[in-house]
């Protein structure tokens, strides 16, 4: 049972937390402007990448607000949430390299 | 007896004897009717300042709750809070608040009857609670006053510390989970009850 | 009673007790503190089980979870299979069985307690050993927050078998004092009987704790018999120990072979005598203690087999002082016996080439081959592994920054060493929290011997076959030998994760404590590869058998699933209603009277609907405030119809969609105020639909100022339906003005009813004259009384969902998520109506213009009519277009979505998705039913007073 920090309400087990897919897919302009392929890819197509991954989550069985995160979708781990209107942080090749070591450590 | 007014029924009333009959250390009661708002409000806006001022009180941040007026303040989310206050108060607070707020964007739902209150006490409740509650209910992580929103077993709670180390808590629960939730209480009390129960 | 095998003066049982068991049916006898394999060898019985795929007599092994043999079946108190008689407590009336690889479920519910609990801690140490403890002790004096957990009924760990002294006393007086000053500190928790099984995200591990299995019948009831605790700790040191791993040879099997550490935890755990005459076969130091204990207590050590050339000088000495042979250079070849080991063959080994063989008598064959990390749980926590040459084992490499291991888990094998490294990781634990552990004095172990390393030996040739293994075993519970990992090998199989599938080693209930490294180095070999590059299985939780009902906790009976119900539940349920589950709502179904069936119960209520009056509970619609000056904005932007024209006091049906354009949820809405709206949504949804709403306005529109907030339980909300609505309306709200011009359709009404002030809206689902009542929910019931005894000389009948799915079909009204399934547009329910032209954009307009959904031959919602108007049609039956099944692939036009027996039309019918089915109008398409096919006839959807002329009653 995965832990994810909600912005507001601090970290909270995974069961508390609904999915919304991608982030920063915005709603069309103009729908009409769009021919049926273009708003077929806004409808239909998302990306699926192996590694970080901006997506929404809302945290339903708490303060229900929805908000922006990035996670690895290889190894599950969240790198940053933030504000739903936020651009997508960067996490640089070297801060996500310094995200890596801070998770290891010789035993 | 004839009854006069017509008569309410609270969501635990048929749990009255079992909540109850718990072992020592946990005393269990509901607390029914009580008047119940949603306030949505922009925080530090001006229609918050003139909803404090209604209320008296700040406006309690994050996970957190302001038990000590006659109208309570549960933090519910980043702009909404719950507003608990005795029985019969929703009328009058309702008009007070969107009266202070005037133009101003706040908004007050009377949700009173959306939710009951369950009053928990007694040295064990923190055990209990830890049976269903994924969170650490110690006062160095959760001191009185805090206020979250969560999972007790499968049932969405909203529960406020009011005593050192929980053995005093409100869970706030909604009314079509209250049966769930006393079952489950009553259950969770078991081995408490020594060889009897 | 006296045991025969018992040593006198050693072990910690209670010799003042006896208790009484049964074993394969016949009576024995063994102490308190004994488990079920110490106690069976105390009274000479080795012999436990016949292997499951050879039929071969087993015997024990081990001593503890890493036992692949003893696998027993308990049949009383409670019947419980798979379980190791090494882990097994001994408490009186305990009735077993030895199991051949299976065991057998009780058929009887099992009665007992299981519970869950959820705890949290600065650092979770796992093993009550020397590291484990002195870990614990550290972050304890550093005032940590501490969680301890151990699988044994006592804290030691190794020290509990062993003659070990600390400060001169022995060890178990140290790990008393450490227990009692543990005990005295508030934020210390130290459990026993509990084993550690799975490591999880974020610091989550799970362990089993073992409340009343060892107290047997005379378990109390309200105790949970297990318990399963989630531990979500900041930091993990597991002290887990390290398991003795074996050698293959010829008949390594027998019974009377066991491994030498696990002789030495039954002598001085609990005073059992494993044999009287022993070969002891070590390829290292860790024998030497169990061969000279085991000699000093009575036993006869018939020789010392050293796989090395040299020996430790004090070794010999000790040896020689006892007139302990040691045979070095030596390995067992084989073993002779018939249940039991008779004999070992024993040959000088060099140079990879046997020499002469010759036997030794033995009724004990202890065996070493040097000792594995118990690793499982480092690893699930992603810590890595690397082969250590030195001990021909796998020892942590990598750790994530909040685990760790201490002592023998790590590799480190000596017990001054082992304390030592407990406390050190306890210390680094708590720097990684930024607090600083407390140094401690460790007790001293006296001098250390000067030890000499191990020899690696995962195989000792076989005389008789070769390089062929076909008699060496490898995972005893398996059957699997050292032939089948070569067979495996010979087929072309690299990885050991693929040998482990082909061979099934180490898929047993021990994991492949004992087999799993050993099939790494034979693999190894046999391939010409070095085993640091060929790795070891992987190891994932659970890392013991846990059962299902422990898994459960109270998920189970009443508690499996929220119940929800509604304010009148009570009401329904005394009034013989039966219920549905709607979500995790229960709903009346139907209400039956005396030796009514359910459909002459819904023909019953139906009729009272349409030809009288009728009411029902439809408090679980979801219920949205929706409030702010963009209001309607939101809810124009959100619903397919237009919102924001809707005036105060008036009510407005919609339907919400996807992006996609298909519906996903449909209902009603009322304009309370100017800048307030109340909907109402699907029971199933209501929660969905909050969130969706909540999405698009938080994530896309932050800037429209309108709140949501859900007041779905504080209505209740009493649809009072039929031609008599309006007369039993008027006894219990005289005030309010029910006439059609007063108060018409699609309109609310704010007015007394019963006393109570309520919300009654003319709205209709049923198509029959009706008003929604809707209550503060604890006056609900008040209300609900009030109406049903005002209907009573009306005849008023409460109905439940079946009839209000009746009532609704019959008038064509869609139940999103029945009639629809996500692939369905308004325009295909024939509710282009509730689409509106006038705005700009919706949510799922755009896609009403893609190619796909403008197609002709989408399926859309049409009536059937069955020929024979008897019958009633599945719901989920496919539609095909001719009254003889074709050959497939069958031509499938849609399926029956909603099908009912109805009162009104005196005869079955049903919706259905069709395609083009509003082309097909008034054509005869087929059922398949039974081996027939149906004929039915399309037809309108509305099927009953299709010019709405009921509604006003």
């Amino acid at each position: 049972m995965q832990l994810i920090a909600c912005p507001w309400c601090g970290e909270r087990e995974e069961i508390e937390f609904h999915y919304g897919g991608q982030a920063h897919v915005a709603y069309p302009d103009d729908p009409y402007a769009l021919d049926d392929d273009q708003w077929a890819q806004y409808v239909f197509f998302r990306d699926n990448p192996k590694g970080p991954f901006a997506e929404r989550w809302v945290h339903a069985a708490g303060c229900r607000r929805w908000f922006n995160a990035v996670r690895d979708t290889v190894t599950h781990e969240f790198l940053a949430v933030y504000d739903v209107r936020a651009p997508r942080p960067l996490l640089t090749g070297s801060a996500a390299a310094a995200q890596q070591r801070k998770g290891q450590e010789a035993s | 007896m004839t009854v006069e007014t017509p008569t309410r029924f609270s969501p635990l009333a048929a749990w009255q004897d079992d909540l109850a009959q718990l072992p020592t250390g946990v005393q269990a009661r509901e607390l029914p009717f009580l008047t119940q708002l949603t306030l949505r409000v922009q925080p530090g806006s001006t229609a918050a300042k003139a909803v404090e001022a209604v209320l008296d009180v700040t406006l309690p941040g994050p996970v957190s709750a302001e038990m000590s007026g006659d109208v309570k303040v549960l933090w519910m989310g980043p702009d909404e809070w719950l507003l608990v206050a005795p029985d019969g108060r929703q009328d009058d607070l309702l008009a007070q608040l969107r009266s202070a707020v005037g133009d101003e964007f706040a908004t007050v739902t009377d949700v009173s009857a959306q939710r009951t209150t369950l009053a928990l006490s007694g040295h064990l409740v923190r055990t209990v609670l830890a049976q269903g509650c994924a969170i650490d209910l110690d006062p160095r992580v959760t001191p009185v006053g805090s206020c979250l929103n969560t999972l007790l077993a499968q049932a969405p709670v909203t529960l406020v510390v009011r005593g050192e180390a929980a053995s005093d808590v409100w869970l706030l629960v909604r009314s079509s989970f209250a049966s769930y939730l006393a079952t489950w209480l009553v259950d969770a009390c078991t081995e408490y009850r020594g060889g009897t129960g | 009673m006296t045991n025969p095998f018992r040593a006198g003066g050693h072990g910690r049982i209670d010799r003042d007790t006896t208790l009484s068991f049964t074993f394969d049916g016949t009576a024995y006898t063994g102490h308190p503190g004994d488990t079920l394999a110490s106690a069976l060898l105390a009274n000479g019985v080795h012999h436990v089980a016949d292997s499951i795929k050879y039929g071969r007599p087993r015997g024990v092994l081990a001593a503890g979870a890493e036992e692949p043999n003893a696998v027993v079946q308990i049949e009383a108190p409670f019947p419980e299979p798979m379980l190791t008689g090494t882990t097994v407590e001994l408490y009186d009336g305990l009735d077993a069985r030895g199991l051949s690889g299976q065991g057998r479920l009780s058929s009887r519910p099992d009665t007992a307690r299981y519970d869950t609990l959820h705890a949290h801690c600065d650092l979770l140490v796992v093993g009550a050993g020397p590291a484990g403890l002195t870990a614990t002790l550290s972050a304890a004096r550093a005032g940590a927050r501490v969680i301890l957990v151990d699988e044994l009924p006592e804290p030691g760990g190794s020290l509990l078998g062993s003659q070990e002294l600390l400060d001169g006393r022995p060890a178990t007086e140290w790990v008393g004092e450490v227990v009692a000053e543990l005990d005295a500190c508030a934020d210390v928790q130290v459990l026993q009987r509990t084993t550690a099984f799975g490591h999880y995200d974020d610091g989550l591990v799970l362990a089993l704790e073992k409340r009343t299995d060892h107290l047997g019948a005379a378990a109390p009831a309200h105790v949970s018999r297990q318990r399963i605790w989630r531990i979500r700790a900041r930091q993990v040191v597991y002290a887990t120990g390290a398991y003795e791993r074996p050698v293959a040879f010829d008949d390594n099997d027998r019974p009377g072979i066991m491994l030498a550490g696990s002789a030495r935890t039954y002598l001085n755990r609990f005073g059992v005598l494993p044999g009287r005459q022993a070969v002891v076969f070590t390829t290292n130091d860790s024998a030497y203690p169990a061969a000279l204990e085991l000699a000093d207590a009575g036993v006869r050590i018939a020789a010392v087999v050293e796989a090395r050339e040299e020996v430790p000088a004090h070794w010999r000495t000790a040896c020689d002082e006892r007139g302990i042979e040691i045979r070095t250079g030596h390995v067992v070849t084989g073993t002779s016996g018939v249940e039991h080991v008779s004999r070992a063959h024993v040959a000088p080994f060099s140079r990879g080439r046997l020499g002469e063989r010759q036997g030794i008598d033995c009724d004990l064959l202890l065996v070493s081959g040097g000792w594995n990390p118990a690793v499982a749980l480092f690893s699930q926590a992603r810590g890595t592994l690397r082969y250590d040459a030195g001990i021909g084992a796998f020892v942590p490499a990598q750790a994530p920054g909040s685990v760790r291991t201490a002592g023998s888990a790590g590799g480190t094998f000596t017990l001054a060493g082992c304390l030592a490294d407990g406390g050190d990781a306890a210390s680094r634990a708590l720097s990684a929290l930024g607090r600083t552990g407390r140094t401690l004095t460790l007790p001293s172990t006296g001098p250390l011997p000067q030890g000499a390393p191990g020899r690696v030996l995962w195989r000792v040739p076989s005389p008789r076959d070769g390089q062929d293994g076909s008699h060496q075993f490898v995972d005893l519970q398996r059957d699997a030998l050292v032939s089948d990992v070569l067979r495996a090998t010979g087929a072309g199989l690299r990885s050991v994760e693929h040998v482990k599938r082909y061979t099934t080693i180490g898929t047993a209930h021990d994991q492949g404590r004992t087999s799993g490294v050993m099939t790494s180095g034979i693999v190894a070999e046999a391939l010409g590869v070095d085993v640091a590059d060929l790795g070891t299985m992987r190891l994932r939780p659970p890392a013991v058998p846990v059962a299902f009902a422990a898994l459960a906790g109270r998920n189970r009976g009443e508690l499996f699933d929220p119940v929800r119900v509604t304010a009148l539940h009570s009401w329904h349920a005394e009034h013989g209603a039966l219920f549905e589950d709607v979500g995790q709502w229960k709903r009346p179904w139907y209400y039956p009277q005396p030796g009514e069936s359910m459909e002459e119960a819904v023909l019953r209520e139906c009729r009272a609907a349409r030809t009288g009056v009728a009411m029902m509970d439809g408090s679980t619609l979801g219920k949205i405030n929706v409030q702010g000056p963009d209001a309607g904005v939101l809810l124009d932007r959100l619903y397919t119809n237009m919102m924001s024209t809707l005036k105060v006091g008036r009510v407005r049906y919609g339907v919400m969609c996807g992006v996609d354009g298909m519906a996903i949820d449909d209902g009603t809405v009322i304009r309370v105020a100017e800048q307030e709206f109340l909907l109402t949504t699907t029971t199933g949804n209501a929660a969905k639909v909050l969130e969706w709403m909540e999405e698009w306005l938080q994530t896309e529109w932050p800037d429209l100022r309108v709140h949501l907030t859900s007041v779905t339980e504080h209505w209740v909300t009493i649809p009072l339906v039929g031609p008599r609505s309006r007369d039993v309306l008027a006894l219990v709200a005289p005030d309010l003005d029910a006439d059609n011009d007063a108060f018409p359709f699609m309109s609310w009404r704010d007015a007394t009813v019963a006393g109570i002030p309520a919300r009654v809206c003319r709205i209709s689902f049923s198509g029959e004259l009706a008003y929604e009542i809707n209550v503060p929910a604890w006056d609900g019931i008040t209300v609900w009384n009030a109406l049903y005894a005002a209907g009573g000389p009306f005849g008023i009948t409460p109905y439940g969902t079946e009839t209000m799915h009746v009532l609704r079909a019959e008038k064509a009204y869609p139940i999103i998520g029945q009639d629809t399934d996500g692939t369905v547009t308004p325009q295909d329910l024939g509710m282009s109506w509730v689409v509106s032209k006038k705005k700009p954009d919706f949510i799922g307009k755009r896609s009403f213009s893609r190619e796909e959904n403008q197609r002709g031959d989408r399926k859309q919602l049409v009536g059937l009519l069955p020929a024979d108007e008897r019958v009633l049609l599945p719901e989920g039956a496919q539609i095909i277009a001719t009254s003889s099944i074709p050959q497939p692939p069958v031509p499938m036009l849609g399926h029956v979505t909603s099908s009912y027996r109805s009162d009104a039309l005196q005869r079955t019918f049903a919706l259905a998705l069709v395609r083009s089915g509003s082309e097909r109008i008034g054509e005869t398409l087929y059922v398949p039913l039974d081996g027939r096919t149906v004929p039915v006839t399309v037809t309108d959807p509305v099927l009953f007073d299709k010019e709405g002329s009921r509604r006003d009653g």
